[in-house]
């Protein structure tokens, strides 16, 4: 597991053909040092490329968290038909990412069914090329991604909301707090560890998004505008024959996901001593 | 918790309890909305998929948000009836089976030792296994695959199957460690007073006791790689192995690529190739949610 991505660092030295053979990095004319890195950090689709996943690194922290919190605490409160309505939301999240990808490339076509919906609401004006329009794609792609894993995200925040005790809202509740103000201050804090891991899994997600992209803006229109470092790491290290360099970029989102992890554990540790102190002094 | 919740709201609203009623009154059919409407957008897209698969192509292109009329079960007639669907479908099935037996067995292999003997290097072994998770399969794709044509496995199902073993394990041995520990002692303790050896209380005893938590990194170890998608791409699509043999993922997008004219085909395709996910889901869903929770709380 550890072996790949330290070839991938061997590799990304070296300025290999695309049909690789292991006897290549005998030849001393194929090494090219760091080369490759100084590369990718020039070329302005590899920039771009970083700033997509960071926007949908951002985006999902500060929608989906919000979204399926407010679900999850909705749903929270006993009603019939819970279990059946969780199944359903729970769906996108079981459909292969390729297989939902293609489901929405097929309904945002520009005769597909989304643009026909707005049609026949009346909101025909609204209708896009959604995928293929560089100012909107990345917005679309975003919308996708969201549908397939706030469920996920929901069903999480289900789970972590069956260990909070009911006795302490119930106990709000008696003193005269009203439904929000539970939510506020002892529902949510309470649900903060789960947040938490929640949040690490998207932030990772979001980095190593490769399978969606791919799928729903095909080669075809392939565009800047939403390329990631995993397509653009694809893309580069297979299609286009360059191993060298797709390696080079391997190591580089290696680093990107390692740096935010760690910079992640410090500072959700850091949220974790801060509440409490809180605790303590209330 | 929640049994005991339920009771008492129940209780409190046919008792015709103010305060309850008060709470039933404008919050339950709200709740119902939002949980409908979240209902209705996760689902729906879904549903036009399937439906969409039940009209012609020339009926979609005329009027792409109508419903089907008449029905026609000629696309999934259609799609059923080719080799390549059920090729895709067994090449599915046979990277699944390969990937979550491997994790299964060498899973619980792992997990045995650490979980329940002491030896130098214990530690260690774990911590490697769950750094593990930190390196993740999109980044380790591509010079795997360079490793896998030095192996001459390029193109092959165990090209797929190994990788996808060894990034299964981290989360297998996750889950299965405190499983294998919570076990107790003294079943062991007993059992070697009854003159079991610890390779047979491992087989009589701790196999049958730990098989919730097998069939949970089963599951997720399963639905991992039938849903998988770059490994395949890389080490599949380029190797010379037939589409009519390529797993599921990669031949539902090769499909709509070859037959994007014929879009009625094209969701009848890509409908049936969800169905083998939704059914497995549908059976184990449980099992997932409490993996999740599981790994989660691990």
């Amino acid at each position: 597991m550890i072996l790949p991505v330290i070839l991938a660092a061997v590799y990304s030295f070296y300025n290999l053909p695309a049909a690789f053979k292991w006897e290549n990095l005998a030849d001393p004319e194929r090494f090219v040092g760091f080369d490759n890195y100084i590369r990718a950090f020039q070329t302005p689709e590899f920039i771009k490329a970083i700033g997509n996943n960071f926007i949908i690194l951002v985006l999902s922290l500060v929608i989906q968290g919000p979204i399926a919190i407010g679900v999850a605490l909705l749903l929270n409160r006993p009603m019939r038909g819970r279990a059946v309505i969780r199944l359903l939301i729970f769906v996108p999240y079981v459909l292969a990412e390729v297989i939902a990808g293609l489901s929405w490339k097929l309904l945002l076509q520009p005769t597909g069914g989304v643009n026909a919906l707005l049609e026949a609401i009346g909101l025909g004006a609204l209708k896009q090329n959604w995928l293929a329009d560089p100012n909107i794609a990345l917005w679309t792609l975003f919308a996708i991604l969201t549908w397939k894993y706030v469920g996920f995200a929901i069903i999480l925040m289900l789970a972590g909301l069956q260990g909070v005790p009911e006795e302490l809202a119930e106990a709000a509740q008696i003193d005269g707090a009203t439904w929000w103000q539970t939510q506020r201050y002892i529902t949510i804090p309470l649900l903060a560890p789960t947040i938490r891991i929640w949040a690490f899994l998207s932030m990772i997600g979001a980095l190593q998004l490769f399978d969606m992209v791919w799928v729903t803006v095909a080669p075809t229109v392939r565009q800047m505008s939403t390329e990631t470092m995993a397509t653009y790491m694809v893309q580069q290290g297979q299609f286009a024959g360059q191993p060298g360099y797709g390696s080079a970029i391997a190591v580089i989102l290696f680093f990107i996901s390692l740096v935010v992890a760690l910079l992640y554990q410090r500072f959700a540790l850091r949220r974790d001593l801060q509440g409490a102190i809180t605790r303590g002094v209330r | 918790m929640t049994a005991t919740s339920y009771v008492t709201t129940g209780k409190a609203g046919n008792l015709g309890d103010p305060a309850g009623r008060r709470r039933f009154d404008w919050g339950q059919p709200f709740v119902y909305l939002i949980a409908l409407v979240v209902a209705a957008l996760a689902i729906g897209p879904v549903l036009y998929v399937i439906i969409g698969g039940f009209r012609t192509t020339a009926d979609i292109n005329a009027n792409p948000g109508g419903f089907p009329a008449p029905w026609v079960f000629d696309n999934y007639a259609q799609v059923l009836t080719t080799p390549r669907f059920w090729g895709n479908v067994l090449a599915s099935i046979i990277l699944a089976a390969g990937t979550t037996l491997g994790v299964v067995i060498l899973g619980i292999m792992a997990a045995y030792p650490i979980a329940r003997y002491s030896f130098k290097g214990r530690e260690a072994m774990y911590t490697i296994f769950t750094a593990g998770l930190m390196f993740p399969l999109t980044v380790a794709a591509l010079p795997l695959t360079l490793l896998l044509r030095t192996l001459n496995l390029h193109g092959t199902y165990l090209g797929v199957i190994i990788p996808s073993i060894a990034f299964a394990l981290p989360t297998t041995i996750i889950i299965l460690v405190p499983f294998l520990r919570a076990i107790p002692d003294e079943l062991e303790e007993a059992a070697s007073i009854d003159g079991t050896t610890r390779i047979g209380f491992f087989w009589r005893i701790l196999l049958p006791l730990s098989m919730p938590g097998l069939v949970t990194v089963g599951v997720l170890a399963f639905v991992g790689s039938w849903n998988g998608y770059l490994l395949p791409l890389l080490v599949i699509s380029t190797g010379t192995l037939p589409q009519d043999f390529w797993p599921l993922p990669l031949g539902v997008t090769q499909f709509s690529t070859q037959y994007s004219q014929n879009t009625g085909a094209v969701l009848a395709y890509t409908s049936l190739a969800m169905i083998p996910a939704l059914v497995f889901f549908l059976a184990a869903e449980k099992r997932i949610v409490g993996g999740l929770q599981g790994a989660v709380k691990g």
